[in-house]
């Protein structure tokens, strides 16, 4: 299954599901709902924690984080 | 009449902050939630002529549920009616630019019953980004006030104030319904146990009774059960609720903006933030920018606020001299001059610190840099149980660990915040600089050079700046295995776009940081003071009344200042602080020290800084010396240790004292600060034993060793 952490820098995804049952509230309210595109724009040195565009802004989170958003590539 | 009470509500970020000083300006007022670790600030806002009301600045939240203690205190209040706090209406500010996810809190607020105001901020940056807004419509559709503001530029607060005006009048609150349905018999069974209540507020009892401090064992009890017997998931509840809320308002968003970038099909504006990540997100670009912003930092804090500090401390000397002069020489002008002026000082010297370093924090922060130095470093700083946001108070104790340790405020998770307080008086503040260069100054031969690049002393200094930082993480790694604290870590951060600074805004956040610092922690200190001042100016029995005479008839050659002096270090032998030092000498010989640095140990138990002078007083210096610093070394040079014949202040000795000096906890404005941000007499406790200990573990190890 394809999550947010295996994007590269500059690719797009819907998300479709979440696999944390906590983060998945947090995420939702930050404005990851499900059908909603990302993208990865940033990387942190040593590759981690990510930054996202989402919903019109950008959100950072870590790696371990972003491994709960299922994605699917558009 | 009662000042109608106003909540400011809304995500971090979105100008809560601003809109909070602009309406309140400098009535602002610090105060404590009763029981929560917490800053409680309101001010007060003229809403109308005669009219008063009390603004009450939460926590920014992204949503009523929370996520993390501090934000425990917004559904604390909003959730009971019965607070002391709890606000007549609300105002929800909503950053423009990002407004579904703004609405989102909006509408859970509108729903808890309380009548609410939507402030709609940033509507200039959502032009910027090719969105127009229809804030009319938007205002028919949430049947709410909406009032378009700038909160940066304080533009549309008369608008606010009549949306503000006639919520307050009418008072209307929500409709009743549910913005997801439950069983008609869960609602039912709520309001008759916990009595009648709105629907949407029940279920917000229900779903975080845990976290809520208006409940009792036996009424969690309750809801547990009612929990299981109507089978209901909180967690599912939660979510479909956010889901459902954002469709909602994605309906009713669609309708009241026009998106220009879709209508023209044009590329996507390219704005200043993408632009400034691109330099300051950089892998290597990113720390060469935050290491130039550090320099400059130093050099203000280490270079500019020596001027006002100089000025400060010649100044309280100034007073004193006149004082002493002007005054009948008496205990009480001793107390007045050397006890409390002399406390209040060592209190004021530090505020061009604080001030220079919430300058450059505050501005960091205003701008939007700061949560781009937490992403850089995130990574780093986990290794050691701490979190990216830990790094801004560890640099700024390089100044002065009370106002770093403030600025832990930032950091979300407690456990993190906690660690954070705790290590941060290990990395070596300014204090402690002056005993550095003495104690180096003695025991390291300066004509070394290390590979004829490096004067040795300065490796050494360096040296003890980097102990103090891999002690401090070291220790946080060591913390964070034994801490035990019920909150995950999250860094599920907002990094918001940049905006420039508003001076007014810094300055009321440099005031206020000053006026908690002077008042709060100046208390503790000035006492602490006027104790030391008591037992080095007093002793037991009748010896120290003896010891001016005893010391003519013992050193009749003596005269003028080198009398005074033998004096003055006789004195502080037969005085409280001179006993003191040798009951403790046992407990200090395995690190070398004998009772004189033992009194030195115990006045500088409140401030490091007080050593040099300690050591100036004991070893009979003093008097119109220019550079207190180098004679005070060449004093302690010739001290011989009576049991070798040799000096005293061999390597064993200097370097062990001054590992003591850099891992002890000898600062009382710190534990203070400590106290004062945890809330709790157990945390600075446990502070200042385990830096003591480590302090005399590693200063007991280096003496041994050396020896």
């Amino acid at each position: 299954m394809l999550t947010l952490a295996d994007l590269k820098i500059g690719e797009k995804a819907e998300i479709i599901g979440f696999t944390d049952e906590i983060l998945s509230l947090k995420l939702l309210e930050m404005g990851c709902l499900p059908g909603t595109e990302v993208e990865l724009t940033h990387l942190a040195p040593f590759g981690d924690p990510i930054a996202v565009k989402v919903s019109g802004y950008t959100l950072s989170m870590r790696k371990e984080e972003a491994a709960t958003i299922q994605v699917k590539k558009q | 009449m009662k000042r109608p009470k106003i909540a400011l509500i809304g995500n971090p970020n979105a100008g809560k902050s601003s809109l909070f000083n602009t309406l309140t300006g400098l009535s602002q007022k610090t105060g404590n939630f009763p029981g929560v670790t917490m800053d409680k600030l309101t001010g007060i806002w003229d809403l109308e002529p005669e009219i008063e009301v009390e603004i009450l600045d939460l926590p920014g939240i992204y949503s009523i549920y929370p996520k993390s203690i501090d934000e425990e205190l917004v559904i604390n209040i909003l959730g009971n009616p019965l607070h002391e706090d709890y606000p007549d209406m609300a105002i929800v500010v909503a950053d423009a630019s990002n407004i579904k996810r703004n609405l989102l809190l909006f509408s859970q607020v509108r729903d808890l019953g309380i009548p609410t105001v939507l402030a709609l901020n940033m509507i200039d940056v959502a032009e910027n980004q090719g969105y127009v807004l229809n804030s009319l419509k938007l205002a028919r559709e949430l049947n709410v006030e909406v009032a378009e503001i700038n909160a940066k530029k304080g533009i549309g607060i008369n608008g606010l104030r009549m949306a503000v005006s006639k919520t307050l009048h009418n008072l209307y609150a929500s409709n009743d319904a549910l913005p997801l349905p439950v069983e008609e018999s869960l609602l039912k069974d709520i309001q008759d146990k916990f009595g009648e209540a709105d629907p949407y507020r029940s279920l917000l009892w229900l779903m975080e009774h845990d976290r809520m401090k208006m409940f009792n064992q036996e009424q969690r009890e309750t809801f547990d059960e009612l929990i299981e017997k109507h089978k209901f998931s909180p967690k599912y509840y939660k979510s479909a609720e956010t889901v459902k809320r954002y469709e909602q308002l994605t309906d009713v968003v669609e309708g009241c903006v026009i998106n220009l970038n879709r209508q023209w099909d044009a590329v996507p504006i390219k704005t200043w933030t993408d632009r400034l990540d691109k330099i300051f997100l950089h892998p290597v670009g990113g720390y060469l920018f935050f290491l130039a912003i550090l320099f400059v930092m130093f050099q203000a804090i280490f270079t500019w606020a020596t001027i006002p500090m100089d000025a400060i401390d010649g100044g309280v000397a100034t007073l004193n001299h006149w004082l002493k002069e002007i005054l009948p020489d008496t205990k009480l002008t001793g107390l007045l001059t050397d006890g409390l002026i002399a406390g209040i000082g060592g209190v004021l010297i530090f505020i061009p610190q604080i001030s220079f370093l919430f300058l450059f924090i505050s501005l960091l922060e205003e701008t939007g840099y700061m949560s781009r130095v937490m992403f850089i470093m995130d990574k780093l700083m986990r290794r050691f149980g701490l979190n990216g946001k830990s790094v801004v108070p560890l640099i700024s104790s390089v100044a002065c660990a009370v106002p770093a340790i403030m600025s832990t405020r930032s950091i979300g998770s407690w456990k993190d915040r906690l660690i954070t307080i705790l290590v941060t008086p290990l990395m070596s503040c300014s204090a402690r600089l002056p005993i550095y260069t003495v104690l180096i100054g003695l025991v390291v031969p300066e004509k070394n050079t290390l590979f004829g690049l490096f004067n040795l002393q300065g490796v050494a200094l360096f040296g003890l700046y980097l102990l103090g930082f891999f002690m401090a993480i070291f220790s946080a790694w060591i913390m964070s295995k034994i801490l035990k604290v019920k909150e995950r870590s999250y860094f599920i951060m907002e990094l918001p776009t940049y905006k420039g600074p508003r001076f007014k805004h810094i300055s009321i956040s440099i005031l206020n940081s000053v006026k908690a610092f002077v008042f709060e922690a100046g208390k503790i200190i000035v006492a602490i003071s006027i104790v030391l001042w008591v037992l080095a100016s007093y002793g037991p029995g009748d010896s120290f009344n003896q010891v001016e005479i005893n010391v003519k008839n013992q050193y009749p050659a003596l005269q003028g200042i080198e009398l005074s002096n033998k004096i003055a270090s006789e004195k502080l032998e037969n005085s409280y602080a001179g006993h003191f030092g040798k009951f403790i000498e046992p407990a200090i010989r395995p690190l070398g020290y004998d009772w004189k640095i033992g009194i030195a140990l115990i006045t500088s138990f409140a401030a490091r800084e007080v050593f040099v002078g300690t050591m100036s007083t004991i070893y009979s210096l003093g008097g119109e010396v220019e550079d207190e610093n180098a004679t005070i070394k060449n004093r302690m040079r010739a001290e011989i240790n009576p049991e070798t014949g040799k000096p005293l202040y061999d390597t064993a000795l200097g370097f062990s004292l001054l590992i003591f000096y850099a891992f002890a906890m000898q600062c009382m404005s710190t534990l203070a600060t400590t106290y004062r941000e945890t809330k709790s007499w157990k945390y600075p406790l446990i502070q200042f034993g385990y830096m003591t200990t480590l302090a005399y573990l590693a200063a007991f190890l280096v003496y041994q060793v050396l020896k």
